[in-house]
């Protein structure tokens, strides 16, 4: 009897051990809490990710981010590339077995670019360049006249103020989801909870504790649902990515968030196949505040920009597949090609040569150094970069530069950036879609994060020209140019391009060797048995 | 007594409302608002987002909002997780922190004082010294280096406890971050303890009951303790509020959902209702554990009197 108990006992205890573990589950560590499962109101990568899994947009994307058909199945382009129609499939539905419509997608369009929704991600449905969206958001137009529309229950048709090249890329993104207009009116803000939540992605909410995990489940209902692997996946915010590599290292999470750089040569020693390395649409740069003397002169701007040995910092100081980047738009945005502006072509040592002789002509010497402030957002992997490259500037031009570095926390930086309180401030920008007016934009007058008050009308005009021009290969053409002058103007200074280094458990398979917006869908990954 | 009680409570009014005044300017005074971000919002969602949360009204409307919020334990909307109110984010939060807090303290209480009396009755001989290496090394190892230690040991090495998680606070998850947050308070209390019980045994009345012939343990049990606890309890109000509401440090190593966490993305993200409630419920408390430790002195201590 005794024996049987233990028996028993051990049995279950087995059982247990081994679920844990068998069958298609993945825990993905995922850095912070979300702000919200609302796709129409989220911000920020970490509720990206799980929304991705939640929702389904019009456009959707494969394993390495190319644009393949989400809730529509097909779709046509008018002559004049300004109206979109829409076919939704049939067997879209919702997690609750209703059909996805096209009214859904019109209510999730307007709800998002409505300013009483009060969106912090509403300026997105201005890129898109929908009909009267900008105008919407600025409150000058009604909501009913965004140029969305449903024509019957399975077709949408979207028209745009201007054919915009990259539209069919940007409703790919989770901004764009169609919300539960039944179920978000019948509970209002508690809409979200795991009791109440609808949703039309393969998978569904199942469990939610704040600042500890995510359990979504596999959604029965979603038409591609057979070729949906994993059952069950957990998000996991874990802010601190030595916790993180803990749990990893226990067991108890499958895929990191982000490796600790400092631990990359380590860890691709001990464990090279679990190192996973993602190039980015990203650029890590520096701001020179152009309304400040001496910034507003190009050959400071320039002195300063070859006076960084790019190689140096993202190889030796960054080390985790970053690139130099001596443009402002990354080599990995689909269809493009960065050019490659004449410093790029020359030594370190004829960069260095140049710096000094720029700053000699501006009459910044050894004598007379230019002191400034260089500002980043409190990190100890933005302090590190700072200090190379302060040093590098200290040592190429022998005194003649001396580099203060200051630190603010991040919401005081972004307000002093916008302020224009700074001299030289880091920066990065991680591209919204995968199109290089995603970056460019930046630089444009006007825009929010043209911090470096840079105006050249010749840039945005180049840069109005490509939006409306359609032919892909016209269009880069004019992008090259506009990042070349970026190279010529040096309203910045590119330092590098941004990857994503994780490891992932050897267990998990489908993580794919390219995806330059890092948006990884769990259903294209799957447990190896 | 209860007259002690109630000027406490009356005192305790104004003390939470100058608390209140304070934090409310300082959280408003941070530069940059709950909505500072690197995308561009257009001015007339903002003016509806503002507008949403009061934050377009003077600030000393804000403030009288915000008293309101107070007296009525409603504390309105998280600025920054916008699914939940400050109160489900709160009250889901505070259960852990006090479960982890609660046995951390006792774990504490227990071995910090048993350590204390061993140390004290063996003064100066190798016992002595042994508890109080062991003391100091508590003192002087941080938290954020011990948990990571523990975690390497127990969960990556011998695998025998979770890395981190709570999982509704099942006893695997919450062994570690207790041993992990008592150790410096195991480590404060047996100094403490100690010092105050050698002092005690060396006062008259110990050596008049020795006189008397009295065995030692009965000693220490009946005259030396009550007294020689005085200084651990007054030390013990502060520590347990510091032990329930704040160790973010153990909550980010071990990933748990306590209060810890949601103080430190309150203020980064300038969720000012989640800072100013979260500020409100630690000086509350406050008051409420200097009180309860006023009130154990009358029991423990037959000279205090109110």
């Amino acid at each position: 009897m005794k024996f049987n108990k233990l028996a028993n006992a051990a049995l279950a205890a087995f059982l247990l051990a081994t679920t844990a573990y068998a069958g298609q589950e993945l825990v993905r560590g995922n850095f912070a809490e979300p702000a919200t499962l609302d796709a129409t109101l989220g911000e920020g990568v970490p509720g990206s990710n799980i929304m991705r899994d939640l929702y389904e947009t019009l456009m959707s994307e494969d394993g390495e981010g190319n644009l393949m058909p989400g809730q529509a199945e097909s779709y046509t382009i008018s002559d004049d590339k300004t109206v979109y129609t829409f076919k939704i499939r049939d067997n879209a539905n919702w997690s609750n077995g209703e059909p996805v419509t096209a009214q859904d997608f019109e209510y999730s369009f307007k709800r998002g670019v409505d300013p009483k929704t009060a969106a912090r991600y509403s300026w997105y449905f201005k890129i898109l360049g929908i009909k009267n969206g900008a105008d919407i958001l600025a409150g000058k137009k009604p909501v009913d006249s965004l140029g969305v529309k449903a024509l019957d229950a399975k077709t949408l048709q979207i028209t745009l103020g201007q054919p915009i090249p990259y539209f069919l890329i940007g409703i790919s993104h989770v901004t764009t989801s169609p919300v539960p207009q039944k179920t978000i009116e019948k509970y209002g803000k508690k809409w979200t909870n795991p009791a109440n939540i609808v949703t039309n992605g393969p998978y569904k909410l199942s469990e939610w504790v704040v600042n500890e995990k995510i359990v979504l489940v596999k959604n029965d209902n979603y038409y591609a649902k057979d070729s949906v692997k994993i059952d069950k996946v957990t998000f996991v915010p874990i802010p601190e990515q030595s916790t993180e590599l803990n749990r990893y290292k226990a067991g108890e999470i499958d895929y990191l968030y982000e490796l600790p750089k400092n631990q990359y040569k380590n860890l691709v020693k001990t464990v090279p196949d679990e190192v996973k390395v993602l190039g980015r649409v990203g650029t890590y740069y520096y701001y020179l505040n152009m309304k400040k003397k001496p910034f507003d002169d190009v050959r400071v701007r320039k002195a300063l920009s070859y006076g960084v040995n790019r190689k140096v910092l993202a190889e030796k100081v960054l080390g985790t597949g970053e690139i130099p980047a001596y443009t402002f738009v990354p080599n990995i945005v689909s269809g493009y090609t960065a050019p490659i502006p004449a410093y790029q072509t020359w030594t370190q040592k004829e960069r260095e040569a140049k710096a000094v002789k720029l700053l000699t002509e501006v009459g910044i010497t050894p004598s007379n150094p230019l002191k400034f402030e260089l500002l980043y957002n409190t990190s100890e992997q933005h302090k590190r970069n700072a200090l190379a490259i302060a040093s590098m500037w200290k040592k190429v031009f022998k005194g003649a530069v001396v580099v203060t570095l200051k630190n603010q926390e991040w919401k005081t930086y972004l307000e002093e950036k916008k302020a224009g309180n700074y001299q030289v401030a880091r920066a990065g920008w991680i591209g919204d879609y995968n199109e290089a007016s995603t970056m460019l934009d930046l630089l444009t007058v006007g825009h929010s994060s043209n911090n470096s008050f840079y105006n050249n009308p010749k840039y945005d005009k180049l840069m109005n020209e490509a939006r409306v021009t359609s032919d892909d290969v016209k269009r880069n053409k004019l992008y090259q140019e506009v990042d070349l002058m970026v190279a010529e103007d040096m309203p910045v200074i590119p330092l590098f391009q941004y990857s994503n280094a994780r490891l992932v458990k050897p267990r998990v398979g489908g993580y794919p060797k390219v995806n330059p917006l890092g948006a990884i869908y769990t259903k294209h990954l799957y447990i190896k048995n | 007594m209860l007259k002690f009680i109630i000027k406490r409570i009356l005192v305790a009014i104004p003390t939470l409302l100058i608390l209140i005044s304070i934090s409310f300017i300082l959280v408003h005074s941070a530069p940059g608002s709950p909505f500072t971000d690197d995308r561009d919002i257009s001015p007339a969602v903002m003016k509806n987002i503002e507008a949403k949360y009061h934050l377009d009204r003077p600030l000393y409307v804000q403030y009288v909002y915000y008293l309101k919020d107070v007296v009525t334990w409603d504390f309105g909307p998280s600025f920054k997780y916008k699914d939940f109110s400050i109160n489900e984010l709160v009250n889901a939060s505070f259960g852990v922190s006090v479960k982890i807090g609660f046995w951390a303290f006792v774990l504490a209480m227990g071995i910090g004082v048993s350590c204390g009396i061993v140390g004290a009755l063996n003064q100066n001989t190798k016992i002595d010294y042994a508890v109080m290496s062991f003391a100091m090394v508590g003192v002087a190892i941080p938290n954020f280096v011990l948990g990571p230690i523990l975690v390497v040991l127990f969960a990556i090495y011998f695998k025998v406890l979770p890395a981190g998680g709570w999982n509704g606070g099942g006893i695997e998850y919450v062994i570690l971050p207790v041993i992990a947050m008592s150790f410096r308070y195991i480590a404060s209390i047996a100094r403490i303890m100690r010092a105050s019980m050698i002092e005690v045994l060396n006062s008259n009345f110990i050596r008049t009951a020795k006189a008397k012939g009295m065995a030692n343990s009965y000693i220490i049990l009946h005259h030396a303790l009550r007294p020689s606890i005085l200084p651990v309890v007054s030390y013990m109000g502060p520590a347990f509020v510091g032990i329930v509401t704040g160790s973010v440090v153990i909550e980010t190593i071990f990933g748990l959902p306590g209060i810890g966490q949601l103080f430190v993305n309150g203020a980064l993200n300038r969720d000012y209702n989640m800072v100013l409630t979260l500020t409100i419920i630690v000086g509350g408390l406050m008051i409420l554990f200097n009180t309860i430790v006023d009130i154990l002195y009358v029991v423990i201590d037959p000279k205090i009197k109110y």
